[in-house]
């Protein structure tokens, strides 16, 4: 495209198929402590 | 849902519910602007005399596919998933241990006040700490990997029952098919080699409490019995333990206040330090403390995280780079939805313990009594408060429903909520305000260096 670039590939919708495994780190446990961020946790699904 | 927004030069467009992340020039930053609301004559009618009238209708096709790709205008279509994720088993996965309810800092912010909770000065017992992880292990069900953080006031005060937890948990696991993550917070005043080189073999993270410059460090963060400088004490045994763990699986971890809203000069004072992996977040404080963050400072905390991700933009493309962890967004290997619905986790995957075995929700609810939910004994005894966790959520959070950001922070920290307004369903909107600088930042900085 022309106008659009888009940034990243993947859709949030594809994760409700594979999703929900409860692998991934508890969001403020080993870093912040006082706010939640979860946007930057990893996937540890290897089924995904 | 789609939020527009400006920074750093660049035009990015993110579709809230399929979290796509869209790079766009002037012409389809405004049309994109009012594509559902007006037609495609109405829109070249509009911008003819800015843009030639063949462009416009050919970004108005490009937003066009967009959409029918799924990656613009898209619906939320998770919220009928909720009902199922409400009645679901939940297992605990992570544990905050409070090792030692004591502390040889008297930092004034802390929310530990000085390391005893508003309670007594107390250790855990080892015996206290294994039951913990037993508990840990009988209700974690499935779940294989589990997190441990060495919390306090200060853990290396009790480092001995450290040691032997960690022994212990090591000592079960392959029998409980668990992997123990073990981490460690700490404020440096007592870490010596012999810690370090524990450390390096077990922890899995280290998180090196210290605010930034000298000064700004040692105001808020002074030794007792005034001991000196705090930041001379830990400055050089950070250094070695980062370059120790290769630059890796570590924090140098800040907190700025009211008093240092020129927060970014931290940020770069650590990377210019030569750390790699930096968190510097803001006080989370009742508005009546002078050092509280207002809504006054937000104007100026904005400026600085725009200043901060700018700089960190630059020298990422200069090979200098290094992790602010607030700016930190993983767009396409990130969480999955459910985990973005439901949060942390806090009061049912991640539990508090005290010295004294009592389960709290999390760190931040210990040593309010209300929220004491049982012990390493007898388990969650107040199944309501656990129960009440688990079925909040994105949704139930009124004030999330609108957010651009609601599927980054996942309706934000209970406990801010609850110490702000009351209601873990009641986000505080300061710091609502600032996550939502940080994720503007954040996707800034991977649009720019996915555009270069």
């Amino acid at each position: 495209m022309k106008h659009i670039k888009t940034i990243n590939e993947t859709v949030l919708k594809d994760s409700l198929a594979h999703g929900g495994c409860g692998e991934c780190q508890t969001s403020c446990q080993s870093a912040c402590k006082t706010s939640c961020t979860v946007g930057n946790q990893h996937c540890e699904n290897k089924n995904r | 849902m789609v939020h527009l927004f400006k920074n750093n030069g660049y035009n990015i467009v993110l579709d809230v519910n399929s979290s796509s992340v869209h790079l766009v020039d002037d012409l389809g930053y405004d049309v994109i602007g009012v594509y559902e609301k007006k037609s495609l004559d109405e829109i070249v009618e509009e911008f003819e005399e800015k843009y030639p009238e063949d462009e416009i209708r050919e970004v108005y096709g490009e937003v066009t596919e967009l959409k029918n790709q799924g990656k613009l205008f898209t619906e939320d279509i998770y919220e009928p998933y909720i009902d199922a994720f409400k009645q679901r088993k939940t297992y605990v996965k992570a544990l905050c241990l409070h090792i030692a309810h004591d502390c040889n800092l008297k930092c004034k912010y802390c929310f530990a006040e000085e390391g005893e909770y508003h309670g007594r000065r107390a250790l855990m017992s080892f015996e206290v700490g294994k039951k913990a992880l037993d508990y840990l292990v009988a209700n974690s069900g499935s779940k294989r990997n589990l997190e441990v953080d060495f919390f306090g006031g200060e853990p290396t005060m009790n480092w001995e029952v450290v040691k032997q937890l960690v022994e212990y948990g090591r000592s079960i696991e392959k029998e409980h098919n668990k992997n123990f993550r073990f981490t460690l917070t700490t404020n440096g005043i007592l870490m010596n080699d012999e810690i370090l080189e524990f450390c390096n073999k077990e922890m899995s993270n280290i998180v090196l409490s210290i605010d930034g410059r000298k000064e700004v460090n040692d105001f808020m963060r002074p030794t007792r019995n005034n001991l000196g400088s705090t930041y001379d004490i830990i400055m050089p045994k950070y250094k070695k333990i980062a370059e120790s763990r290769n630059q890796n699986n570590y924090y140098v971890r800040g907190t700025f206040t009211h008093y240092n809203t020129d927060f970014c000069k931290d940020v770069l004072h650590f990377a210019d330090e030569g750390f790699e992996q930096i968190s510097v977040e803001p006080v989370v404080a009742p508005a009546e403390e002078p050092y509280a963050i207002q809504e006054s400072d937000l104007p100026k905390i904005y400026e600085q995280y725009d200043e901060l991700a700018a700089e960190l933009l630059k020298r990422k493309k200069a090979g200098n780079g290094f992790n602010f962890f607030h700016f930190m967004i993983d767009l396409d290997g990130g969480p999955c939805v459910y985990k973005r619905l439901q949060g942390c986790g806090s009061g049912c995957e991640y539990l508090a313990i005290t010295p004294w075995g009592d389960i709290y929700p999390c760190h931040q609810f210990v040593g309010n009594e209300k929220f004491l939910m049982g012990n390493v004994n007898e388990g969650i005894v107040k199944k309501e408060i656990s129960a009440e966790f688990a079925k909040s959520n994105v949704y139930t959070k009124e004030k999330c429903q609108n957010c651009f950001a609601k599927y980054y922070c996942s309706g934000g920290c209970a406990a801010n909520a609850y110490n702000f307004n009351g209601n873990i369903n009641d986000p505080y909107e300061i710091g609502c305000k600032m996550q939502r600088k940080r994720v503007e930042c954040a996707l800034m900085i991977k649009a720019a260096l996915a555009s270069d």
